[in-house]
């Protein structure tokens, strides 16, 4: 990650004439990405998650549909009507998993953007200024990150108690650490590429060399990472839920959905298998964007 | 060699005070006072104030932590408010159960991921390379709750092979295993074909098969050794994932453990208890960590010149 | 005429019209374009160009090792002392590898196994190909003591065997390569860059070492670089390699001194003139051509001072000016280029 992206290739023509082709970063990148036929996969996925997430309401009403409870109706099997069936008390399972995917995407965004701000600004302070305030950052983050992510999130939901604010605190806290060290990797070798020092020669000042310079060329790692610990995320929150320690119950989250499903797993499997489903195929989907963003914006890696 | 070792022991100090004092510090965030929780609703302010003061509850929050710290050393983790015995019976009692399953898990996982990983990378773009990424890729994006309640509809309510729960026979083990350990062998596979792709493509393979060793030999030999490097520290960092992955595997299969322990002393508001799960469970991933560390300076000679 | 003569000549390695091509999505590399190359048994040929000419790919071309994919030989014949390896199976390859030919690569920093005690990397060449006193294959520990041999002959203490690559300098990463491919006197060595990458006093060393081993055991050698200061100190023969092809081969004396082709010569107008300082350098404008999309007449036709129209569309013929100084360029015809002088020389 650290090289120079290179927005410019030498071509050299066959009667010795130097051509510049000067490409867009951004739109090279998606050029890449287009090609990755599971990256695309990933993203379709991915962006019908998201349509889910905003048009919820428009889909199912929330009041209605989603929490009610509607004894008379309950544990039927899936059908034209109910296409995933209902659960134990009635509620149909498609509504809840369309709003699910709300909580989900919106805890998921909310933790992430709290970690990589206070990460970055973390990794990027700790990889621009070096030396001291480098090394007791790092050494801060690096006690954070003897203590697996999931233990931890465990830990401060016990102490706090499950809410969907703590929810988003604790899955922040436990992502920040990976966010400051890919930062401060990035930084790291920017901080004394030559073109840097170049600016700084010409009377740059470190505010307009961070946002010139450092943040450009730290983006394509930081992406990756928000990509793939979106997956993490999502993941913990369903396992969290799962445990009983996340979101519970009325409120429709995919893990604690899949956790009452089991008491009913004879004869009724399907109320463990959409949720489940559902779960596996978001971070798949994750998973492949993130692994095709990856390979599109570092080349070197082929 | 002892040298190193003693320099890597020492490194570890500082972390584990670390560790130790977050989880001591977020989880005395815990709502609730820990006497009245003890004397219960009815004691007089009176008894609660005197016993405040006999738990040391008064003292700064880094007094606490360091007398906590001694007391452990003694292996006294203090009284469960559950069942009012002490916490160190009540963890202990259960360590070998959630040791023997994350054992087991790792090293099949990882018997099975590291040469399907190397045969994924020698055969690259083969069938079987597809094949095995797509496997590959569905198990790190599995979630080990639904895996292991998967396992226990095929195996234990269709097929009747094994026990769905508990840890009653010698083959109870199986399935909590397999649930556990299935996001590491996709993992660590994974890790190992793209290091093994780049250093098959390194120049010391080349001067490898130029003195005419076969290339299955040069595999094994030459390849593998430093394909395993980044592989090791993948593995570390597994080993945490599965020390938090066994309480939910434990919670899904009844596996009597510290991780189901845990999660039910959390339900029940017992903070001496879940502090102690989760002070072993960081001090065992600071260990495996060391482990690790360890096993970089046997692979790796020019880790072990660095100390 | 020529041919007749050629068939008389006792030779090591004679490739023929070799082609060889890595084909990416980007495009097919063209890395050789019938390439020829002729070593006498015991001569050190000398085979010379830029960076991305197919230097390296010759040298691999012959163990077999082209990396493949995408690597592809399309077209021609390698000979080792009369067999075409092109014909022989993995197996025969492996025994043919680091016995018969054996090859110095150009990086020594990155050419030896980082986590193997260099002693183990010596002994395995041994151990693959050597047989111990009882006519079974050599024992480990008979292969070590032989290593620990061969260590001191390229003037590295041997108790130093144990140790491993990052604790050895550059020149002495350069020994130990050297060290296992001639650890089973092999009949020919390829020799890509060798000195490239070490610093010049440690080049003279090497250099020298390699010499005193060639004539001690009679080895041939192809000796793969771009410096002609090297050519000069070690080889009988020449090879000038150009886009994949030989554009320019005779003896030391011919190339040297009768030089022919004007690449040939922008070569030695490269070079600093320590008698005549005040002379400029003449380096040879513009740079090696695309070799996914190569010129389709000379591919030195671009860069040439001296191309015609006819450069442009048609291959050059090759043109001998003895039976063994041959170009290929369409200045010469078989009565000019004895009198020479086209260039000044």
């Amino acid at each position: 990650m650290a090289k120079k992206k290179q927005t410019e290739t030498v071509v050299m023509t066959a009667n010795g004439e130097q051509v510049i082709k000067k490409q867009n970063l951004a739109l090279e990148t998606w050029r890449r990405l287009a090609k990755n036929w599971s990256a695309m996969v990933g993203l379709a996925i991915v962006i019908v998650l998201v349509l889910c997430a905003v048009f919820a309401d428009v889909l199912y009403d929330y009041d209605t549909q989603v929490i009610k409870q509607n004894i008379s109706n309950r544990l039927q099997a899936p059908s034209g009507e109910h296409p995933m069936g209902t659960d134990e008390v009635g509620r149909d399972v498609l509504a809840r998993i369309v709003h699910g995917s709300r909580i989900s995407l919106e805890i998921g965004l909310a933790a992430n953007v709290f970690s990589l701000t206070v990460g970055g600004i973390l990794g990027a302070i700790a990889g621009f200024y070096g030396h001291r305030v480098d090394n007791i950052i790092m050494r801060i983050m690096d006690v954070f990150l003897a203590i697996p992510g999931t233990l931890l999130a465990i830990c401060i939901m016990a102490a706090l108690g499950s809410s969907i604010f703590n929810l988003i605190i604790a899955l922040a806290v436990s992502g920040t650490p990976g966010y400051a060290r890919i930062v401060r990797g990035a930084v790291l070798p920017v901080r004394d590429m030559e073109y840097v020092e170049a600016a700084r020669a010409i009377g740059c000042t470190n505010k307009r060399i961070i946002f010139k310079h450092v943040i450009p060329n730290s983006l394509a790692p930081v992406i990756v990472q928000a990509t793939m610990h979106t997956a993490t995320t999502i993941l913990t929150i369903a396992g969290l839920s799962f445990l009983g320690l996340g979101i519970s119950p009325p409120t429709p989250e995919w893990g604690s959905m899949l956790s009452a499903g089991r008491a009913y797993i004879r004869g009724y499997a399907y109320l463990t298998t959409f949720p489940g489903l559902t779960i596996m195929i978001t971070i798949l989907a994750f998973n492949l964007l993130g692994d095709g963003l990856r390979d599109a914006l570092d080349p070197r890696l082929r | 060699m002892w040298k190193y070792i003693l320099k890597r022991i020492i490194a570890l100090i500082p972390v584990i005070v670390g560790v130790t004092l977050i989880v001591y510090f977020i989880m005395s965030l815990a709502p609730g006072d820990p006497a009245t929780t003890i004397l219960g609703d009815q004691a007089t302010p009176e008894a609660i104030a005197q016993l405040r003061e006999e738990m040391g509850l008064n003292d700064p929050i880094i007094i606490q932590y360091a007398r906590y710290m001694l007391h452990l050393a003694r292996g006294d983790m203090g009284t469960s408010y559950k069942t009012k015995k002490p916490v160190s019976i009540e963890v202990f009692s259960r360590f070998p159960a959630t040791a023997k399953l994350s054992v087991m898990a790792i090293t099949f996982s990882t018997i099975l991921a590291i040469p399907l990983g190397m045969l994924a990378a020698v055969k690259q773009n083969s069938f079987f390379d597809g094949a095995s990424m797509i496997f590959a890729l569905l198990g790190i994006s599995m979630p080990i709750f639904w895996f292991g309640v998967l396992e226990q509809l095929l195996f234990s309510l269709k097929l009747g092979w094994l026990p769905s729960s508990g840890n009653d026979y010698w083959y109870s083990i199986i399935l909590p295993a397999i649930a556990l350990g299935f996001h590491n062998i996709a993992s660590v596979a994974r890790i190992t074909r793209s290091s093994m792709l780049e250093v098959i493509r390194q120049d010391y393979i080349r001067t490898a098969r130029s003195k005419g060793v076969p290339y299955g030999t040069v595999i094994r030999r030459h390849a593998l050794r430093n394909a395993l490097i980044p592989t090791v520290t993948v593995l570390g960092i597994q080993i945490g994932a599965l020390l938090a992955g066994s309480t939910l595997t434990e919670t899904v299969f009844a596996w009597p453990g510290m991780g189901r322990f845990m999660i039910t002393s959390i339900s029940g508001r017992d903070i001496p208890s879940v502090l102690g799960c989760i002070i072993i469970f960081t001090l065992c991933f600071s260990v495996v960590n060391l482990i690790v560390d360890l096993a970089y300076g046997f692979i790796d000679p020019r880790i072990k010149g660095q100390y | 005429m020529n041919e007749e003569i050629k068939n008389t000549k006792d030779l090591e390695l004679d490739i023929k019209n070799l082609v060889v091509e890595y084909r990416t999505p980007g495009g097919v590399t063209q890395a050789l374009n019938g390439l020829d190359l002729e070593i006498e048994k015991g001569k050190t040929l000398g085979l010379v160009g830029e960076t991305g000419a197919g230097k390296t790919t010759t040298g691999l071309s012959i163990l077999q090792l082209i990396p493949d994919p995408p690597g592809v030989i399309v077209d021609g014949s390698i000979k080792l002392a009369g067999e075409d390896v092109m014909l022989k199976s993995e197996k025969e390859m492996e025994k043919i590898r680091g016995q018969q030919v054996s090859m110095i690569f150009q990086d020594p920093m990155t050419s030896l196994n980082p986590v193997m005690p260099v002693e183990d990397q010596i002994a395995e060449v041994i151990e693959m190909h050597e047989l111990g006193e009882d006519g079974k294959p050599i024992s480990h520990s008979a292969a070590i003591l032989k290593a620990k041999e061969m260590l001191e002959l390229v003037g590295i203490p041997g108790d130093r065997g144990t140790e491993f690559p990052h604790q050895f300098s550059g020149g002495m990463k350069q020994r130990v390569v050297i060290a296992i491919a001639l650890a089973c006197n092999p009949k020919l060595l390829i020799a890509d860059e060798p000195t490239t990458a070490l610093d010049v006093t440690i080049q003279a060393q090497v250099l020298e070492m390699m010499k005193g081993l060639r004539e001690k055991y009679g080895t041939s050698m192809l000796m793969i670089t771009h410096d002609l200061g090297i050519v000069a100190e070690i080889c009988d023969t020449v090879s000038v390699i150009y886009a994949g092809r030989v554009i320019e081969h005779g003896t030391l004396e011919d190339v040297f001194d009768f030089t022919r082709h004007p690449y040939t010569e922008g070569l030695f107008n490269s070079l600093p003139d320590l008698d005549h300082r005040e002379n400029r350098l003449k380096p040879i404008k513009g740079l090696m051509p695309d070799p996914t999309n190569l010129p389709k007449g000379c591919a030195f036709c671009p860069r040439c001072d001296y191309a015609m129209e006819i450069c442009k569309t048609e291959k050059p013929p090759r043109v001998y000016r003895n039976d063994e100084h041959y170009v290929e360029c369409f200045l010469y015809n078989e009565q000019n280029i004895k009198e020479g002088g086209l260039l000044g020389r």
